[in-house]
């Protein structure tokens, strides 16, 4: 016993001794978020995002990886509205780290400063796995970007004052290129306008919001729940009494259900980037909305 | 009122219509239309957004902590009385290991309610309720949340963090039951009340570092419920390492060292005439138990497709003293007691795979060692190697295969198989199907 006292008191003492990193570590559970904590932050803070696109943040393992970095994390973002319940709450309480537990400033969830659709009225599992909070995947609507940007500004002062001053200028300079690329998009995109669009899972719906697009149905039965055939079978009925002009999956999504769907019911469909790094064009925020608009224009037309 | 708005009316038509009539061009009305039509989807918007927020519960029950029920079922099909289980060559637990009894039950339904306490302290509630009507505290702590450089502390009654499984509630199991090594080492799960000290290094790899202490009121503990004395029973140390190996396999390897120091320790057997006697044991326990994990998804996403590998080695050194048959009146001399010391181990190591969505198959080969006993009344000719019969020489294994389903993340039914050589003179061909789900808060599962 006295070995491993002192192997475990000559490593902790090891361990300690590394310098801290000068930079904010910031940890994002979405590649989403932690694009836009590169854009406020600069070299000020140093980024590690928890997924990527190639992952469904509904069901990400607790991994022993991740509890080290949320172990020396000093800002947290999340989408919130329990999109990370599975794991982040384990991973929170398993790092012992307080700058990032609930109700701490490094604790910040993005879908609180939007505000949120598809509110459930009625809470039941039997209704597929419902967010009580509402729709979690706001990013997909730039004028929310804008929003949480505002919000995650004044949060990134809060919590590293000494360098407020980056974290406004590069926030303002952000916002301003923000709110030129929405003007765009708003022009490039208003051939969407009345599309009708399937979905795999809910979530393009704030996408599809802003766009002025119609959401003629999911592949998922209910949310969460994986495509069945007699689902699908339904929707290629559906799809033939009114067709939807394009089918949209997500890159962590299983193609076959939409490429299913259409072959029988003739309707091209396009694999989104969903969040940054879901395409090769996808490589930031910017990217990400370029692509998106860029690829459903394509398939409309 | 007619009057009225005719007054109004003519009041508009002639301070409002001679401006339009004047200035506006068809373009700055389509404009102001517009405007008109933007305020009214934001006044729409505005209207939603107090809408969603007047239907939050704003209730008291609002605080209420989350609450998940699990409940489960089996049937079981199997070809020896499970009352007469027993793992030879190893010391009874007085645990809970002999597999469920034969034909349909209930299995433990198990109740748990957390909430984080204030700003300072997490509480977990977990209470199982045997098909017998037994309610039972198997879990219940509280964390610290606030502790900061990586520490968190524990208190109560939990599962120890010795091995992997260990800390891992049955209904998260891959098996329907526990691995062999379990049941003999720490009479199928070990809980204890106690505390629980950990510490996380601020490293990219993870690195634990933890101990505990707690009161020894099971096996390998003794006697049953703890002893009477201040201090501690028993003393837990553990430590992980764990990291990712590219982008779609995550590891994790422990180490764990439990130490307790078991008085009056009793297990029943027979003596060589068949005679049930009950024998006791003090001394000193010491296992250790090596544990590593390794799962493998796709670009780390398991919907679709994932494989998991899972196994531990246990190896126990027990000295002491054993005293046969505590029931012998003192008349006739009182009860015999000599010296103790045995050296045993075993693993066990499975694989799991979800090869579609939904679907999962499973193997799991379990070997226990009983290595070396030294019983020192056979040794000295008071008594025979007849007289410890559960002690003799033998090594148990089992192989197991199951197949699960699973509609979502919240209900699993499975079929699970299994070849079980823990008796010396028999096989336990057992088949379980069973049914787990959970209500309710949506529970996080550990790596």
């Amino acid at each position: 016993m006295k070995t491993i006292l002192r192997f475990a008191a000559a490593l902790s003492s090891v361990v300690i001794a590394l310098p801290a990193a000068a930079a904010l570590n910031v940890f994002a559970c979405e590649p989403e978020w932690g694009a836009l904590a590169q854009e406020l932050g600069g070299d000020k803070v140093s980024v590690y995002a928890a997924t990527t696109a190639l992952q469904d943040p509904h069901r990400i393992e607790a991994r022993p990886s991740l509890i080290a970095r949320i172990r020396t994390a000093d800002l947290l973002i999340c989408s919130g509205s329990e999109l990370e319940i599975g794991w982040i709450p384990l991973l929170l309480t398993q790092s012992g780290n307080d700058k990032v537990q609930l109700g701490s400033p490094g604790y910040f969830e993005a879908s609180q400063y939007v505000i949120k659709l598809e509110v459930p009225k009625v809470i039941d599992r039997a209704l597929g796995d419902l967010h009580p909070g509402g729709n979690p995947h706001v990013h997909t609507d730039p004028r929310n970007i804008a929003k949480i940007a505002a919000a995650l500004e004044d949060r990134l002062i809060q919590i590293d004052p000494a360098n407020a001053d980056t974290y406004r200028s590069r926030s303002k300079s952000f916002l301003e290129r923000w709110q030129a690329a929405i003007a765009r998009w708003e022009k490039e995109a208003a051939p969407l306008k009345g599309v009708p669009i399937v979905v795999y899972h809910r979530d393009f719906s704030y996408f599809i919001n802003w766009a002025g697009m119609r959401q003629a149905g999911s592949l998922e039965p209910k949310p969460g729940i994986l495509p069945t055939p007699s689902h699908l079978a339904e929707l290629i009925d559906q799809m033939k009494r009114s067709p939807a002009k394009v089918v949209v999956y997500s890159p962590y999504n299983s193609p076959q259900a939409a490429e299913f769907l259409s072959s029988r019911a003739n309707i091209p469909t396009v694999m989104m980037p969903f969040t940054v790094g879901g395409t090769e064009k996808a490589k930031d925020l910017f990217g990400l909305f370029d692509d998106t608009i860029g690829r459903l224009l394509a398939t409309v037309k | 009122m007619f009057k009225k708005n005719a007054v109004a009316l003519a009041v508009a038509a002639t301070l409002g219509l001679p401006c339009v009539a004047m200035a506006q061009s068809q373009e700055e009305l389509r404009a102001l239309r517009e405007q008109v039509r933007q305020l009214d989807k934001r006044v729409t918007d505005a209207e939603q957004a107090a809408i969603q927020a007047s239907n939050r519960p704003a209730a008291e029950s609002a605080l209420n902590p989350a609450v998940s029920l699990i409940l489960n079922g089996i049937y079981a099909n199997l070809s020896q009385d499970p009352n007469t289980y027993k793992i030879n060559g190893f010391v009874p637990t007085n645990g809970d290991v002999a597999p469920p009894p034969r034909g349909l039950s209930l299995g433990e339904s198990e109740l748990a309610i957390a909430a984080n306490v204030d700003h300072m302290f997490r509480g977990t509630g977990i209470f199982s309720i045997s098909s017998e009507n037994e309610i039972s505290v198997e879990e219940a702590y509280i964390q610290t949340l606030a502790l900061s450089y990586g520490f968190t502390i524990k208190a109560g009654r939990f599962f120890s963090a010795v091995g992997y499984q260990n800390q891992i509630h049955a209904h998260a199991w891959d098996f329907t039951d526990a691995p062999l090594a379990m049941k003999a080492f720490l009479g199928n799960q070990l809980s204890d009340d106690g505390i629980q000290l950990k510490w996380v290094a601020p490293t990219p790899l993870y690195f634990d570092l933890g101990v505990e202490v707690g009161r020894g009121k099971s096996f390998p503990s003794g006697p049953d419920g703890g002893r009477d004395k201040n201090g501690f029973g028993s003393g837990n140390f553990f430590t992980h390492i764990g990291g990712d190996f590219g982008t779609g396999t995550a590891w994790q390897t422990g180490l764990s060292y439990l130490t307790t120091s078991p008085q009056d320790r009793v297990y029943d057997d027979v003596d060589s005439t068949g005679t049930p006697v009950t024998n006791s044991f003090t001394g000193k326990s010491k296992l250790w138990v090596l544990d590593g994990i390794l799962k493998w998804a796709p670009n780390f996403n398991p919907t679709d497709m994932n494989f998991k590998l899972q196994g531990e080695y246990f190896r126990r050194k027990e000295n002491g003293d054993l005293t046969f048959d505590t029931a012998t009146p003192p008349a006739s001399s009182g009860p015999q007691t000599g010296g103790y010391d045995s050296t045993q181990s075993g693993w066990y190591l499975q694989g799991v795979f979800q090869f579609v969505p939904m679907w999962r198959i499973g193997y799991r080969y379990d070997r226990l060692n009983s290595g070396t006993t030294n019983i020192g009344l056979v040794d000295s000719g008071a008594l025979t190697a007849a007289d410890f019969p559960i002690l003799a020489k033998y090594n148990p294994t089992r192989q197991t295969v199951m197949v699960d389903w699973s509609p979502s993340e919240f209900s699993r039914i499975r079929l699970q198989y299994a070849q079980d050589k823990a008796r010396s003179d028999a096989t336990d061909n057992q088949v379980f199907l069973q049914y787990i789900v959970s209500l309710g808060a949506h529970g996080a599962h550990k790596f």
